[in-house]
């Protein structure tokens, strides 16, 4: 039995002189265990461990990338699209995902297996293409390899 | 190699174990300094000349000078390491958390102790999970081993937003807010974290002190470039490159020597057509200016900055419309919405673009993208709207022909075959705010 959301959350406020400065780390728990994504009740149980509302809660996540205000996959693949690994051909990789998963940029598989999505930067330019896949980065990806990596998601 | 600092030893050992660093003298220079007043550590970063690695390049040792006594506002002093690294081409923090963690962690302790603060907090962009948690490890085992000696170290973990990197931004979002800049004054010295003198350093800033103080500040100012620009960089080398990755040499290499002698040079027999210098909201460089050295005098003098030292380079495959327009998609993108000149201007800028590469665009339409660029510039309360503005125009005026032939052509010269070709923007996540339109 996982410990209880408020409970966790408010032994991470401790470490802050503020408890509202725990609020991005509480969204994370939340999103962990709703699946990934931030429902109306994941809010709620924020709000009420730190002591905030619920509108206030969606108005912070609603500002941050990582935090997703509508279900995603159970993996999410994000292939980074700026310009040092467009430069590389990050448009390439991210069409052979595309392919591969028979989805567009910002929509997930109808299995509800995966997300696709085109991200800003992630920090690996020296290494393109950069394709961050559950947040754990895989450097130097071709469009090549994509057939490869899907197929070890799909059986892994 | 001599000239390595911040990634000393690294090469030979796993300096994320802690056994390790302290082999290589870690953590001595923290237990030295323990015992110094505070205000000589700053007497020492002032002697090297240290300046910010997070590209604002201010001299560290009167940042801390900055924070008033303890009498003076009797409130906690907070340090902030700032490791939300996100600026485009930039990946050289990422390299020093994941390999040097410790001396991250000691300089990190010897800046609390020179403004003495017993509160140290650790923002670390949310993509960074391995860098995350070789930190947390690297904490824990220091913490384990009672070097902290009182002072708490918070490792707060970001979430995905580019202006968390500006300071006002990584307050708020450590505040637990919407990370949008702050009015300044007041400035973070006297009113930052919890309305608290705050000191923020970059990651290379403070993961150099150590070393500094083991040298000795005129020895590290012997380093480099002098006066201005002493000691080394972790430069940050990308694009159409052979061998990209992060080389810390000291500042004053050119940017010919970076390409050709260390990155290998240009893949697949192509041409040279341009560098940033500095990271995407630096000014660019043309082919024929790459024997200025990366050091700060040299590059203002061809109005470009040294930055993160992120240095991207470009051949001649690349639409620079195209490379304009995905660099604005990227800042409007991350345009935290509060002041009007940046929250529209990026979007008056992607709009231009899009006309310009579409050939739907007039000559007066580059003046107008020129024009958009101006009004943003320093009109914001932060610097991201400038982090737009500056790149597009210097591509607008470097490369005018080029962005003329798109006129004139009523479409891109390249046909389709630009390097950043179909590149895709992902603005379309992004449709909370209403998008206005450009004027006629």
């Amino acid at each position: 039995m996982a410990r209880p959301l408020a409970d966790e959350v408010r032994a991470i406020a401790e470490q802050y002189p503020e408890s509202t400065s725990a609020v991005l780390p509480a969204l994370r728990i939340a999103q962990e265990r709703h699946g990934g994504w931030l429902p109306p009740e994941a809010l709620e149980e924020v709000g009420e461990a730190l002591g905030l509302t619920p509108a206030y809660c969606k108005g912070v996540a609603s500002f941050y990338d990582m935090f997703h205000l509508a279900p995603v996959g159970r993996r999410l693949v994000e292939v980074c699209t700026n310009i040092c690994c467009g430069l590389r051909g990050a448009q390439d990789v991210l069409q052979a995902f595309e392919r591969e998963l028979d989805v567009r940029p910002g929509e997930t598989t109808p299995d509800g297996a995966f997300t696709l999505r085109a991200v800003e930067c992630i920090g690996g330019c020296g290494w393109p293409t950069v394709v961050a896949i559950d947040d754990r980065h895989r450097l130097n990806v071709s469009a090549g390899d994509v057939p490869g990596i899907v197929q070890e998601l799909r059986g892994g | 190699m001599a000239d390595v600092i911040v990634l000393a030893n690294a090469d030979e050992r796993d300096l994320r174990q802690l056994a390790e660093y302290r082999a290589v003298g870690g953590y001595t220079q923290l237990e030295r300094v323990r015992s110094l007043e505070p205000a000589a550590i700053i007497d020492e970063l002032n002697t090297a000349n240290l300046r910010g690695r997070g590209g604002a390049f201010f001299p560290s040792g009167r940042k801390m000078q900055f924070i008033p006594p303890k009498e003076q506002i009797p409130k906690p002093h907070y340090v902030c390491v700032n490791a939300d690294e996100s600026e485009p081409g930039t990946f050289k923090d990422r390299e020093i958390m994941n390999r040097v963690p410790h001396r991250l962690i000691e300089g990190s302790l010897i800046a609390a102790h020179a403004i003495d603060s017993q509160h140290v907090f650790i923002y670390i962009r949310g993509e960074y999970l391995d860098a995350f948690e070789t930190l947390r490890t690297a904490l824990d085992d220091a913490r384990g081993a009672g070097l902290f000696n009182g002072v708490t170290v918070v490792l707060h973990r970001g979430a995905g937003a580019y202006i968390c990197g500006e300071e006002s931004g990584l307050l708020e979002s450590l505040e637990g807010k919407r990370g949008q800049a702050r009015s300044r004054p007041p400035f973070p010295a006297a009113s930052g974290l919890y309305a608290s003198p705050t000191l923020i350093n970059n990651v290379e800033t403070i993961a150099t002190i150590p070393k500094i103080l083991e040298l000795g500040g005129a020895e590290y100012a012997k380093i480099g470039a002098p006066p201005d620009s002493t000691g080394t960089r972790l430069f940050c080398l990308s694009g159409n490159v052979v061998k990209g990755g992060n080389y810390e040499l000291p500042m004053g290499i050119t940017i010919r020597e970076v390409i050709y002698d260390l990155g290998g040079g240009i893949p697949d027999g192509r041409a040279l057509k341009a560098v940033i210098p500095g990271g995407s909201s630096m000014p660019i460089l043309t082919a024929d200016q790459i024997d200025v050295p990366l050091e700060h005098d040299a590059l203002r003098a061809l109005d470009t900055f040294l930055g993160a030292a992120a240095v991207i380079v470009v051949d001649d495959r690349a639409c620079m419309v195209q490379l304009g327009l995905r660099v604005a998609q990227f800042y409007m993108h991350e345009s935290c919405g509060k002041c009007t000149p940046c929250r529209e201007g990026t979007r008056w800028m992607v709009q231009l673009l899009e006309a310009i590469e579409a050939g739907d665009a007039t000559h007066s339409q580059l003046d107008l993208l020129l024009d958009v660029c101006d009004r943003i510039l320093g009109k914001c309360l932060c610097p991201l709207g400038d982090a737009a503005a500056m790149p597009v125009a210097s591509y607008v005026v470097k490369f005018r022909d080029e962005f003329r032939a798109h006129v004139d052509q009523g479409g891109c010269p390249f046909g389709g075959e630009s390097s950043l070709e179909g590149l895709f923007a992902p603005v379309d996540q992004h449709t909370h705010h209403p998008v206005a339109e450009v004027p006629a």
